[in-house]
């Protein structure tokens, strides 16, 4: 009895029937589900449509089995435009970590400049990346034309702004007693950089250029889609011509492939860093 | 001593030349197969540059900011799309959170005993975040006709897959403390995880549902490229019809509304982390 009061005192909150915390949950919890009835309606995502489309997509399914890239020219084909979208997603990571590194230090607030010029660089990385692949690809499509050249320089393009932010990031994390310890030496600013932030960096970038590639062998499978190369054409190829038992090989290919550049960065950056996590 | 640096020394530049030169190869040969042409480059980019000269320039040849009135001029018409996006990502996200909460249990070593089901829900959640949205959305275009529904189901699977690797790391970290005290007072399966595990996992979960409806909110304004719905059926047009003020104003209007959404989320997990850590 004693105890029962005791913790009635302590945790006199939780023994209220209501307080405001649970009122605000009601009340947040009651604006999400009336949020997501209406998106439901407004949406047009009525029980019959839904049923109707997963009947569709069951008969969809039976024609796609078993996959099958029909014959050796096509399986060839695919493979090569798999190819190329590894190709694309390699470039584009490389292409943007290589412009990314030094305007990384541009955008770092220990190493920039001019702040003037950091704000920029900062806002510049916002609007790279805050325009999609697709539309990226869109825009150089019209550059340089179709073909995964435009894939590879949307793709640079928007891991650009990715990496810029990151880069800066972590040249802001890095630890200033060695960067303090050579200012003390009498070491020039290229010194502080090399010396210093350099060797702390190397790695931590190392990884997040890996995870970015990971991420790019997603991207570059669908920028085909709109006609930036890569596998993604021949996806929509075999939809509009209604070949299912192609169009579930190539997704198995896809997916086969992405599953096996995630182990291999894993692995990779498993060997760079160690067990230390990002 | 000397030595055995200088040779630790040798091993790891060896390494560092073997890796650039594998990257080297890789580079050029992909160089080779991506059409890389310096000069179709060089030739074009100003191509490039009166792009983006054109694109802030209204039909009149005036600067775009000049004229808000004009260059938004399709407002009435864009807002409603723009909310439609918003609320794709939304419907999507909740589904597919709602999905990723029924699965990550079961993909959990530590709150299922079965290794067989953690296998099976595990390759199954790969599978759904391996493949990427847009290759659903293309698939259940055909299944479920044009518009947004193809486009919510296509998120709502790929949120399922990548939420419920994170949801189920995030069951896998919590203390087994609780559940064992559930365990030793006679709780069932279900009790273990309503009152052991899900108090001390529920503010991480919501807060990388945010994360996860900030992504969205990208995936869905290009989900319209293929025909799902959202404002990127109208990007798709005017990008292909070449009306370049257009272009730029929903380009902003997209980037705003990513932006404003990435600064609430934001604010919002702050908060949920920091009441979790207090708690």
């Amino acid at each position: 009895m004693n105890k029962h009061e005791e913790l009635r005192q302590r945790f006199s909150l939780k023994f209220q029937p209501f307080y405001y915390g649970h009122l605000r949950a009601i009340a947040i919890a009651l604006v999400a589900t009336a949020l997501f009835f209406y998106g439901l309606l407004s949406l047009e995502m009525t029980f019959a449509r839904i049923m109707g489309g997963i009947g569709e997509l069951g008969r969809m399914v039976v024609l796609m089995l078993p996959p099958d890239p029909g014959t050796w020219t096509r399986t060839a084909i695919y493979l090569y435009a798999m190819l190329e979208t590894l190709a694309i997603a390699l470039l584009g990571t490389f292409t943007a970590a290589i412009v990314a590194f030094p305007l990384g230090f541009l955008a770092a607030r220990n190493t920039t400049v001019n702040r003037v010029i950091q704000f920029f660089a900062r806002r510049s990385f916002d609007t790279l990346r805050g325009v999609d692949i697709l539309i990226w690809a869109l825009i150089w499509i019209n550059v340089v034309g179709l073909g995964p050249f435009a894939g590879v320089l949307a793709l640079a393009m928007s891991d650009l702004g990715i990496f810029g932010k990151l880069f800066s990031e972590a040249i802001e994390a890095a630890d200033e007693r060695p960067v303090e310890g050579i200012l003390s030496t009498g070491g020039s600013s290229v010194a502080v950089v090399r010396f210093g932030i350099l060797p702390q960096l190397l790695p931590v970038l190392l990884s997040q250029v890996l995870y970015a590639f990971e991420s790019n062998t997603r991207s570059a499978s669908i920028i085909g889609i709109v006609g930036a190369g890569g596998i993604g054409s021949i996806l929509s190829e075999q939809i509009r011509t209604v070949e299912f038992q192609q169009l579930s090989f190539v997704i198995l290919l896809i997916w086969a492939t992405v599953s096996l550049i995630d182990l291999g960065c894993a692995r990779l950056r498993f060997a760079i860093i160690g067990a230390r996590a990002l | 001593m000397g030595l055995a640096y200088a040779q630790a020394m040798v091993a790891k530049r060896r390494q560092l030349w073997l890796g650039s030169m594998v990257l080297g190869v890789c580079v050029l040969f992909s160089g080779h197969i991506a059409e890389i042409s310096f000069s179709k480059f060089f030739d074009n980019i100003g191509a490039f540059t009166s792009y983006i000269g054109r694109i802030s320039h209204l039909e009149n040849g005036q600067w775009v900011v000049s004229d808000p009135i004009e260059w938004f001029w399709g407002w009435k018409k864009w807002l409603p799309l723009l909310g439609q996006t918003l609320l794709m990502a939304y419907v999507g996200t909740l589904l597919g959170a709602l999905g990723a909460f029924t699965f990550c249990f079961f993909a959990s070593k530590n709150v299922t005993a079965s290794q067989g089901v953690v296998f099976v829900t595990r390759r199954l959640l790969e599978f759904l975040r391996t493949v990427p949205e847009l290759v659903f959305a293309l698939i259940f275009v055909v299944a479920f006709s044009l518009g947004p529904l193809p486009g919510i189901l296509a998120l709502a699977i790929h949120t399922t897959g990548a939420l419920g690797k994170l949801f189920a790391e995030v069951v896998e970290n919590a203390d087994m403390k609780p559940v064992e005290g559930i365990i030793a007072a006679g709780g069932s399966w279900l009790h273990k995880v309503r009152f052991a595990v899900l108090p001390q996992v529920a503010s991480n979960f919501a807060s990388y549902a945010l994360l996860r409806f900030e992504i969205n909110v990208r995936g869905a304004a290009v989900l319209g490229f293929v025909g799902a719905g959202g404002i990127g059926q109208t990007l798709l047009e005017v990008i292909r019809k070449f009306y370049y003020a257009d272009i730029s104003a929903l380009l902003v209007l997209i980037i705003g509304t990513v932006m404003v959404i990435d600064t609430v989320t934001e604010k919002i997990r702050h908060r949920l982390i920091g009441q979790s850590v207090a708690s």
